[in-house]
């Protein structure tokens, strides 16, 4: 007989059933097999939920894996213990490897080194063109066939009209998200923060925020033509939003997703050149948050993602512009968007789950992102309240490279499950 | 071939441009005239006189060997003088018109112009300028008249009709003048067509002609009667129109185990030539489903229909 595990008393909150109440959730091997206010009166195993938050495990649909090929920066290994401890039950991941996943054969290497090592679920993103160099299809049917649950070139937008016109057509007949991160490079070479008053005075190369707009712009009327499902990876600009908001309404299949710095960060605190602020897209304009922050309180912006980019100390000691861009995120995005969204009271906690969890299930059709009987019991429980310092000698990643290390924060994971068996829980402080 | 002298003759065009504005009665009756060539065939000397002292040329402007020595035969066969030319060895390379060219080749008392050329409507400008016959034998990715109307020869030859028959055509349909022939002729003649291949080889444009459309070849497969596998061509991959051979076999390719998933009697068809162990196992394409030579030989049957319908319509003496 499998073994049985209570969640006792905790407000349960299934956004997939719309319920948000105290409840206890039974789970019976590596399924959910019953919610109710008494589901049972014994199992191997109780944990007590009171003033616990009972969610479907979160779901992270853009992480940088960094393996194969720069195992330095993070390995599929510490990457998701860094995801489980953030309250993670799956992550997606990007094809920027080395070699980058771009054929079958990568693909088949993440899933069998992470069904060694993982501590989530992984599931990979394959690349749409071969070395993502936007100018062959890569072999995206045999990487659907493989386990790619969506594709992206991630890290460059596809700059070739024709190429990606023809990318979008041949991923819509296996009905996977295409993912792009949006950015016309003839406007961004060697830029390294957003375009504005800061970058000015810094003397610093910029990113101007219409390089993101002007290649959303172009893909959602691309993607109309093509039919496929399009997905604005880590949107940072007021204008795209606005894109995204407009072909929404128009009935397209277009989603957007958002990190936490961009809903709380700016780019004047690139200020003392903290290369730990330097990521892409770049911090933007206060403006540019706000929009973002209007993107996701009226469901324009569906998703919450880190975009978690690891990479070592002595390459963020490079200095602002010579640093690569991007910051870790897996263990600090809970209690930031907590702070950006739960605290400002732009979402409410079912709605911040859903975009955590329920939705990235869905857009990537892979399971979890609910806490319906039968489905697979990854489960995460939260404590709202409790209040802590993120502290990045702490972390699980590889590597350190955050700007909100010090930061008094409310909120975190305490008990991660994944299939039913228990694979993060806090210690008790 | 009525003997009711006022009845108005079913064919009466001089041209063979594309199948698109030809009717039921017209398609059919070309073959009905080829299966009375096809006896010819068989005859211990394969020649009648029905073009004889008349001079057909066969002008290809693009590469071809099979289509080009498949129109010299069948002109041969109906007794005609033959004239081969190629733009290779012509003034075309030497910036002499379409239309220039074309004049000039009737000027030498020429009945028939067979034209193959690599940009579409090549056929159609010829006509323009000439009065004498003109056979399409292939303009771009525009129509291939002939091997439409010669797969459609073997497919009522195979099932005894063509009406209510699933007919599926796989592969560059967007680049093939071989797809576009076949699907208006079989539409014409009641199949039900479905286009298979990646949506970046088979436009959805194609619905707005009659066709059903997938990407799901596994899917369709039970439902066949009929199968014709296009060529695929190794340089659409660099024109990141599909990523790899390999991946294109795999979602597309006909083999030993997608056959099985078909029905027993599934005609597997092939304009040639096959990409052995590519779109076509070698073991499908040599097997008892295949009708890759039959389609061969019946395209002289065809052909010399066509040749000889077109010069009589010319003539007037239908």
């Amino acid at each position: 007989m499998s073994k049985s595990i209570l969640i006792r008393g905790g407000r349960v909150i299934d956004p997939s059933r719309e319920i948000d109440e105290k409840m206890d959730v039974l789970i019976v091997g590596d399924k959910i097999a019953g919610l109710g206010r008494e589901a049972a009166g014994s199992a191997d195993e109780v944990i007590d939920a009171d003033g616990l938050l009972v969610t479907p495990g979160l779901i992270d649909m853009h992480v940088h894996l960094r393996e194969p090929g720069h195992e330095d920066k993070e390995t599929i290994e510490t990457g998701t213990a860094a995801a489980v401890a953030g309250g993670f039950t799956a992550v997606a991941c990007m094809p920027n490897t080395d070699p980058p996943l771009h054929s079958d054969a990568e693909v088949e290497y993440v899933l069998r080194q992470a069904e060694l090592v993982a501590h989530t679920r992984v599931y990979p993103i394959g690349a749409l063109t071969k070395n993502r160099a936007g100018r062959e299809l890569a072999e995206i049917g045999l990487m659907v066939k493989a386990g790619a649950v969506a594709f992206s070139d991630d890290g460059d937008g596809i700059a070739d009209t024709a190429v990606c016109m023809r990318a979008m057509e041949y991923v819509s007949q296996f009905d996977r998200l295409f993912i792009q991160h949006c950015e016309d490079t003839s406007l961004t070479r060697g830029g390294c923060m957003n375009a504005g008053l800061t970058a000015t005075r810094l003397g610093l190369p910029a990113i101007p925020a219409v390089a993101e707009v002007i290649m959303a712009q172009r893909d959602i009327t691309l993607a109309r033509q093509a039919g496929v499902r399009y997905h604005v990876a880590h949107v940072s600009a007021a204008g795209t939003v606005d894109l995204v908001r407009r072909a929404r309404q128009e009935g397209q299949a277009v989603t957007a997703e958002v990190c936490p710095h961009h809903l709380l960060l700016t780019e004047e605190m690139c200020a003392r050149y903290d290369p730990n602020l330097k990521m892409n897209p770049p911090l933007r304009s206060q403006a540019d948050l706000q929009a973002c922050l209007e993107g996701v309180r009226d469901g324009t912006i569906g998703c919450l993602v880190t975009d978690h980019a690891p990479h070592v100390n002595s390459e963020k000691e490079l200095g602002f512009q010579d640093a690569p861009f991007g910051i870790i995120g897996l263990e600090t995005a809970l209690p930031l968007f907590i702070r950006a969204l739960i605290d400002s009271e732009v979402l409410d906690w079912p709605q911040l789950i859903a975009a955590m969890s329920t939705r990235p299930a869905q857009l990537l059709g892979v399971s979890g992102g609910t806490l319906k009987v039968d489905r697979v019991a990854d489960v995460t429980l939260i404590d709202p309240e409790i209040e802590w310092k993120i502290d990045a000698e702490k972390m699980r990643s590889k590597s350190r490279n955050t700007p909100f290390d010090g930061w008094p924060v409310r909120g975190r994971a305490v008990l991660t499950m994944v299939g039913g068996e228990v694979r993060y829980r806090a210690e008790q402080e | 071939m009525s003997d009711v002298v006022a009845e108005k003759p079913v064919w009466t065009r001089k041209h063979l441009l594309t199948l698109n504005d030809l009717s039921p009665e017209e398609i059919l009756y070309v073959l009905d005239t080829a299966e009375s060539f096809k006896e010819v065939s068989t005859r211990s000397i394969k020649k009648v006189p029905a073009l004889r002292g008349r001079v057909v040329v066969t002008a290809f402007f693009e590469d071809s060997t099979r289509t080009r020595m498949s129109f010299t035969l069948a002109a041969q066969r109906l007794s005609a003088d033959i004239l081969d030319f190629s733009a290779k060895i012509s003034s075309a390379s030497k910036g002499e018109s379409l239309r220039d060219t074309a004049r000039n080749i009737e000027a030498m008392g020429v009945d028939i112009i067979i034209v193959r050329h690599s940009s579409a409507g090549a056929a159609y400008d010829i006509t323009q300028a000439v009065d004498c016959c003109v056979i399409n034998a292939g303009d771009g990715q525009h129509a291939h008249p002939t091997q439409g109307l010669l797969d459609l020869f073997t497919i009522r030859e195979s099932k005894g009709r063509i009406d209510g028959l699933n007919v599926a055509i796989a592969g560059d349909i967007a680049h093939s003048r071989v797809a576009r022939s076949d699907l208006r002729g079989l539409i014409k003649l009641g199949a039900n067509v479905t286009l298979v291949g990646p949506p970046t080889l088979v436009p959805r444009s194609f619905e707005k002609l009659g066709a059903h459309i997938t990407s799901d070849f596994d899917a369709i497969l039970p439902k066949m009667d009929v199968i014709n596998m296009l060529r695929i061509q190794q340089e659409r991959i660099t024109s990141s129109v599909f990523p790899s051979i390999r991946e294109y076999i795999r979602l597309f390719g006909m083999n030993a185990d997608r056959l099985k998933r078909c029905k027993p009697d599934v005609l597997i068809m092939h304009p040639g030539p096959v990409n052995r162990g590519k779109e076509l196992a070698a073991d499908v394409a040599d097997g008892p489903n295949s009708s890759i030579l039959r389609q061969v030989t019946n395209g002289l049957a065809v052909r010399m229909a066509v040749l000889f319908l077109c010069q009589q319509a010319a003539a007037g003496n239908t």
